[in-house]
């Protein structure tokens, strides 16, 4: 029913999506791999760092790609020192208190950013906010053919720190065995918080690449949750190389589901997925083997 | 009398709830218990699984919303009293927990794993339950006002409350009695350790359908009670994540796998929710949207830094500390 | 009216007279304030409308108050009891209890129609009167509750009167739009719109190409906008929440689609938003909205315009339909001449309040329901939200068809 055009249309619009669900949970997975803990408060983190990109450039005119040098490094610590300081003490070391934490945590960045900036829902102009690429019949939103890049040079920068790095390495040890990473000296604390930084920084990328299209309200975050959720799931937890191809594919899924379902009944599609995945392949889509 | 001895607690507890609002006649107060005491047997219905048998549900508004939409539809479409759709609105939600259930566990799901599959099931009754006919869409149900006790629905919020009451006091029974017997001894092993339980003789998988189903069907008369009480139900309301948030909050803050923590987490809760927003509007007036929840957000961590298993759990090492 | 009367000078002379009060057995002791609740969701997903409400609804109190307040009641002052209805139900309820419990003669507010629904039932049990801002859900008046009043229309209303005057407007420019594609968010307001919509359409020469719904919040309006751009009807009807539709609207000015007779907004959250109008002038040029709007011929509306840009707001609906309502309410208090509840029903019962700033004449309520309440067809104009339609209410001329 709908032309070759459409359809292809749809798809890259689903992939362009997916790559900044796949960011967003990438930060997820990573947190989820190595802390075992589920973060409620991803969501509002989220909105932070959108907040601050929208106040760097209200103030400074600071452009929301060049903020990045500023949020990332800054979300970096900020996710350090709130893993070390608040959710670690807090939470010791129990799941059903990390989610209390988390959750306590989400609704005080998500207040607090309403009573600073109020409920109205603002967003920035660039320059560069209605530019287009021409592909033949095609108009793709320039903004978001730079984000499907930023997003895979970062998972791929991600991949290589876990990889290579002494410090990916010793992340990657506490995830597979948190005892034994610690008899053989490896600063468990530190570890996680190291993570814990690294999701938010990655939200902080993330929150740059969305604001050139995208609004922000003190509640906007919550809209990425549950769909960063489904991606961790699908492409297993833990897993980056699963939650860039769950998130592009969850982008694609839900783009096509909308155009033949409808927006809303589309969602559904999202979730069934989700369902069936689980469980038939609770280990996720893509490989990554529990 | 000994056969009533392990429900002595129980019932002392609900001999006072029950004297509040002859303590407390204002509205205000009586409001909130009954929001409370909604909350709490939600909450009491999680716990059933998740604090006795260790299986974390990010989904009992799939139970909520499915005992709050049978009344409220059963009543506004068929006519039918609510007292008669009571049992059958509970009955559809024990068989949402038992559909839902078999499909998790017999697919083995565990931990975050269980708790996301609930999640994605809520999620898609709620989308559904948006476009329904049924349900009246998006624009809801309305139950029809008409104040009668044969109606549930009383002039006098003391009643509702003590309805209320009744409800979660025999929910608190009837886990208090699955904790002592056979069933409950079950539930806490396969919360322990799986294979073990499963080592010793236990059928593991049906002990986790047999606790979603019990578990769903006490949420359900939460959800019930809350139809009977606002009287409108949309999708967000019936199975919206905040019930299933509520539903887990309350018993992690009382105390995991107890009869009463999900009564003293919902007062808790509740009661700090409340008391930060009197307080907060008495310093500003209201004039600055928010400051209260930042507050609550702040004593809910304290609240978990200080007590970490629960304020029972503190209770519990504040009495073994020498006096 | 508001020369001199500073409410702190005031105060000032109160308080030194009730130091006296052998020296100055004359003078009346400062009449009781009378307290009116004031409930709006200003914390949660409808923090937006709930803040703009409760600004809305302070500056009438303020206007009242420095008016001399009620003078049946010896000028007494209304003093706002203020609750957030923390954007669900159950916290309308809570709030309700608290302001009856702090001897509220009046209710005000509730802005969606789960929380007005609510909160006017909480209200009833204590036969306190309830007037709902906003909450175009037409159940809210059908429940036979004497204490509630809407003062603005409900959907039915709304939807007939976009109907209509897009009848009108499309008439009176040739007949630019016959097929349409129709938008909206799936919640209460929307699907109900497209609903009646997509039922009367038709029967007014008109093609439904498609209706299109989508989730609250929406993360991504492409694939809206591509379907817009394959079916390419002549006009856009969409009815959606500030965000989405500002997602939309930029989605299709980027992808360069613009149906040729323009975008015909329904209770739209940003078609008629200054905040939008500012941020994306070109996108949102030539917009039209039916939706709530103040009148503004009425010299009252550019003062309480002033009052609310003042406080650094955009002047969104909910401000005039609050600070109507509040004053509606002031009306019916002065006439009842007492702070009691059963009299100030009955007083709104029979209002015939016209001191408001909406395009609605002179109040006249059936079953709760204000008869006169209708909505206005607005359009941006060159970075400026203009009435279009009715013309009796207009201060400018349909740029239709737009493009």
């Amino acid at each position: 029913m709908y032309s070759p055009e459409i359809l292809l249309t749809a798809v890259l619009n689903g992939l362009m999506t997916g790559a900044v669900y796949a960011l967003i949970a990438v930060g997820l997975t990573l947190v989820y791999g190595v802390l075992h803990i589920i973060n409620f408060a991803h969501g509002a983190t989220l909105t932070a760092a959108m907040f601050a990109v929208y106040v760097l450039h209200a103030a400074f005119g600071l452009d929301p790609y060049l903020a990045m040098a500023v949020t990332v490094p800054g979300f970096f610590a900020l996710g350090y020192a709130v893993q070390r300081l608040v959710i670690g003490p807090a939470s010791h070391g129990d799941d059903g208190n990390i989610l209390l934490v988390t959750l306590g945590l989400a609704i005080i960045i998500e207040n607090a950013l309403l009573v600073v900036f109020r409920s109205d829902t603002r967003s920035i102009d660039v320059p560069y906010g209605f530019a287009v690429i021409e592909v033949g019949p095609l108009f793709l939103s320039l903004p978001r053919v730079i984000a499907v890049f930023v997003v895979l040079l970062v998972a791929l920068l991600l991949w290589l720190f876990l990889a290579r790095s002494t410090t990916g390495q010793a992340i990657r040890a506490v995830a597979k065995e948190k005892m034994g990473a610690a008899l053989v000296g490896i600063d468990v604390g530190h570890i996680y918080a190291v993570t814990f930084g690294l999701g938010a920084a990655c939200l902080a990328v993330a929150a740059s690449l969305l604001m050139p299209t995208f609004l922000v309200n003190p509640r906007i975050g919550n809209a990425f949750v549950l769909v960063a959720f489904t991606i961790v799931v699908l492409g297993g937890m833990g897993s980056i190389p699963g939650a860039l191809l769950g998130g592009l594919f969850i982008g694609v899924v839900e783009s096509l589901s909308g155009l033949f379902m409808g927006e809303s009944l589309g969602q559904i599609g999202i979730f069934l997925i989700f369902i069936l995945v689980l469980l038939f392949r609770p280990t996720g889509l893509f490989g990554a083997k529990a | 009398m000994s056969a009533l001895r392990p429900y002595r607690a129980i019932l002392l507890a609900l001999a006072l709830l029950a004297l509040l609002p002859v303590l407390f006649t204002t509205g205000t107060v009586r409001n909130f218990l009954i929001f409370t005491l909604i909350v709490a047997l939600a909450a009491q219905g999680w716990n059933l699984l998740g604090g006795y048998g260790g299986q974390f549900s990010f989904g009992h508004a799939s139970f909520f919303g499915t005992g709050a939409y049978a009344i409220a539809i059963l009543q506004a479409r068929a006519g039918l009293n609510p007292w008669l759709a009571l049992p059958v609105a509970v009955a559809l939600g024990a068989l949402a927990g038992a559909v839902i259930g078999t499909l998790a566990f017999r697919a083995r799901l565990r931990g975050s794993y269980f708790a996301l599959v609930t999640l994605a099931f809520a999620e898609v009754l709620r989308i559904v339950a948006n476009v329904l006919p049924i349900t009246g869409g998006a624009a809801g149900t309305l139950i029809r006002l008409n104040v009668d006790p044969l109606n549930f629905q009383f002039a006098d919020r003391a009643h509702f409350y003590w309805v209320t009451l009744v409800f979660l006091g025999a929910a608190m029974v009837l886990v208090r009695a699955l904790e002592r017997g056979r069933f409950g001894a079950r539930l806490v092993a396969v919360r322990e350790n799986e294979d073990a339980a499963r080592a010793l003789g236990v059928d593991v998988l049906r002990v986790k359908i047999v606790a979603i189903t019990l578990s769903a069907a006490i949420t359900a008369v939460a959800g019930c009670l809350y139809a009977q009480n606002f009287l409108y139900l949309d999708a967000a309301i019936a199975y919206g994540p905040w019930i299933s948030v509520e539903a887990l909050l309350a018993p992690i803050i009382g105390g995991l796998g107890t009869v009463f923590g999900p009564l003293i987490g919902a007062l808790v809760l509740h009661g700090l929710g409340e008391l930060t927003k009197v307080w907060i509007g008495a310093l500003t007036g209201g004039s600055v949207p928010g400051i209260d929840l930042v507050l609550f957000g702040i004593l809910l961590i304290a609240t978990v830094g200080f007590a970490p298993r629960g304020i029972l759990g503190l209770v519990a090492r504040l009495r073994m500390l020498p006096a | 009216m508001t020369t001199t009367s500073s409410g702190i000078r005031r105060r000032g002379l109160l308080a030194a007279t009730a130091a006296l009060p052998l020296a100055a057995p004359h003078v009346r002791a400062q009449p009781a304030a009378v307290k009116i609740g004031i409930l709006q969701p200003v914390t949660g997903a409808l923090a937006q409308d709930g803040e703009h409400g409760r600004l809305g609804a302070e500056i009438a109190i303020d206007h009242v108050n420095r008016a001399g307040g009620i003078r049946s009641l010896g000028g007494a002052r209304l003093e706002m009891v203020f609750g957030d209805a923390r954007s669900n139900p159950e916290g309308g309820v809570a709030e309700v209890e608290r302001m009856q419990a702090e001897g509220v003669v009046a209710i005000v507010g509730g802005f969606a129609s789960p929380i007005c629904l609510a909160a006017s039932q909480a209200a009833a049990r204590y036969d306190l009167p309830y007037i709902v801002d906003v909450g175009v859900s037409d159940q809210i008046v059908q429940r036979g509750l004497r204490n509630t009043f809407r003062f603005g229309p409900g959907f039915g209303t709304v939807t007939r009167a976009a109907l209509d005057n897009l009848v009108a407007i499309n008439d009176a420019a040739g007949k630019p739009a016959k097929t349409v594609v129709i938008v909206h968010e799936d919640g209460l307001f929307g699907s109900g719109m497209a609903r009646l919509l997509n039922a009367q359409l038709p029967e007014r020469g008109f093609q439904v190409l498609e209706t299109i719904a989508h989730p609250t919040p929406s993360r991504d309006m492409s694939n809206v906008a591509l379907r817009i751009r394959a079916l390419g009807p002549d006009l856009l009807i969409p009815s959606s929440y500030y965000g989405e539709f500002v997602l939309l609207a930029r989605t299709m000015q980027q992808q360069r689609i613009r149906p040729k007779a323009g975008i015909y907004a329904v209770l739209n959250g940003a078609a008629s938003n200054f905040r939008f109008v500012r941020e994306f002038p070109e996108a949102a040029n030539h917009i039209m909205d039916c939706n709530h709007w103040a009148d503004p011929r009425k010299p009252l509306t550019a003062e309480v315009r002033k009052a609310a840009e003042a406080t650094g707001r955009f002047w969104l609906y909910n401000i005039p339909l609050n600070y109507s309502c509040v004053r509606l309410l002031a009306d019916a208090i002065e006439r009842a001449g007492a702070a009691d509840r059963g009299r100030i029903i009955e007083a709104l019962a029979a209002s015939t309040f016209d001191g408001h700033i909406m395009p609605y004449g002179p109040t006249r309520f059936e079953n709760g329901q204000n008869t006169g309440a209708a909505p206005v067809n607005t359009q941006v104009q060159n970075g400026d939200i203009k009435v279009i339609f009715p013309r009796a209410f207009a201060d400018a001329q349909p740029v239709f068809p737009a493009a």
